[in-house]
């Protein structure tokens, strides 16, 4: 009797991803997925918390791929780990603070020791060579196999053809001819490959899934790392930076401002954690103020959330300030002018 | 006749996939036929929970929205192994 292999697939939410587990799930392997949660994922965020952006499908793209695959899918919460790998970077950061190969890393050694708890015999991942220009080349791909200790259980199905066989195709758990040869950025081989496997509807994010390509939100996380005198980071901090519109008006303090009825719901669940002002005289945000502020620092706090209210051209604008240790008071200010907040404040 | 034991779940504020985390760990403690109630926020829940119930195995009973909130019923269909 045949012994029944087993495969913990990397289940991003893309295509890719979904491709390799779909090669080795029509090899008669049993494939169950694994997703990990690091707090800096892009999807289902923004579209949770953005009202303007609630039109769009509202899903967990991950959770969507395992169903279409019919395979299981175990997202794991990674959060306190992960923060190592975002801090202290071996390999150094990309071109904002995405540390993807250390990413990889971490996230296939995770993936590996799953395997062993769970009894499974190999990993698949959707990497491609030349695809990502850090953590996708080809003599990067061995690193991730070598640090991960995956080593050769370690199978990438869509360019399995153009690496040294792995135990898999060794073996003959898989057949290595029926797996790719897919090499650089193009989309197209995946694209047909797709259309092979009858897969039509897919999840194509652009500019990638994780925040920490972005360079909006990276500036943000310097910022906060500059602030507070060290890199650390947590949860709360970083879903923070996701939302709002961020100003530095001072070294000492910043503001986060909600920019629609979404945001202000969102970040009424942090208000108690923060002062937070709120206009009373005219409809505008939920405004947090992260640091310390002496009475000057709260006037222009309160003349900023002034001019992001619709008193921003009215002559005076009550904002209501609620301080953290719970005093609550009323200050009436001039909203500050477009001209009178400079470029340098904005995050 | 084995007694069917009742669970509440509290996802409020959190963001996907917070509820489905929380869910699935929870999940591991329960027997065959407990039910659960999963409250959440973030509507995004509305597709992740059942999805995560239709790969698992699992039933949704009931679904109520709120305003604010939704409350996801669960009945767990059999034992099953999270174990990461």
């Amino acid at each position: 009797m045949t012994t029944q292999r087993k495969a913990v697939a990397l289940i991003s939410g893309g295509l890719d991803s979904m491709l390799a587990a779909k090669a080795i799930i029509d090899q008669g392997i049993h494939v169950e997925g694994i997703n990990f949660f690091t707090g800096f994922c892009v999807e289902g965020h923004t579209h949770a918390i953005r009202q303007k952006a609630r039109a769009k499908p509202k899903r967990n793209n991950a959770l969507w791929v395992a169903e279409q695959l019919g395979i299981k899918l175990h997202i794991i919460d990674v959060v306190e780990e992960y923060k190592d790998v975002v801090i202290n970077p071996k390999h150094g950061y990309g071109a904002n603070l995405n540390p993807c190969l250390d990413c990889k890393g971490f996230m296939v050694r995770h993936a590996y020791r799953w395997m062993r708890e769970n009894g499974f015999d190999f990993i698949i991942t959707g990497e491609v060579i030349g695809q990502r220009p850090m953590s996708q080349r080809r003599d990067t791909l061995p690193i991730v196999a070598q640090e991960s200790g995956a080593g050769d259980r370690l199978l990438r199905p869509l360019c399995a053809k153009l690496l040294p066989p792995t135990l898999p195709e060794r073996e003959g758990w898989v057949d290595r001819e029926r797996l790719m040869d897919i090499n650089g950025r193009s989309r197209k081989p995946q694209m047909t490959l797709a259309a092979r496997f009858g897969i039509t509807e897919y999840s194509q994010p652009a500019g990638g899934c994780c925040f920490l390509t972005d360079p909006n939100y990276t500036q943000k996380l310097e910022d906060l790392w500059r602030t507070r005198g060290d890199k650390h980071y947590e949860l709360d901090d970083i879903m923070l930076l996701k939302i709002g519109r961020h100003l530095r008006p001072r070294p000492h303090f910043k503001l986060v401002v909600g920019r629609e009825e979404g945001e202000n719901n969102f970040l009424e669940g942090y208000r108690h954690h923060f002062t937070h002002l709120r206009p009373l005289s005219h409809k505008g945000p939920l405004v947090l103020i992260d640091g310390k502020t002496d009475e000057d620092d709260l006037r222009l706090a309160a003349q900023l959330a002034a001019r992001f209210s619709q008193g921003r051209d009215a002559a005076s604008v009550s904002i209501g300030v609620t301080e953290k240790n719970g005093r609550a008071y009323t200050i009436d200010v001039r909203p500050l002018t477009r001209e009178e907040i400079p470029e340098g404040w904005y995050l | 006749m084995v007694p069917v034991n009742e669970y509440t779940l509290d996802a409020r504020n959190l963001l996907c996939p917070l509820p489905v985390i929380r869910l699935q760990n929870s999940a591991k403690t329960l027997a065959d036929g407990d039910t659960l109630k999963v409250i959440c926020t973030d509507p995004g829940a509305l597709n992740d929970i059942p999805a995560w119930c239709r790969i698992n195995g699992h039933n949704v009973i009931d679904i109520q929205k709120g305003d604010t909130e939704l409350t996801i019923t669960i009945r767990l269909s059999k034992p099953q192994k999270y174990d990461h």
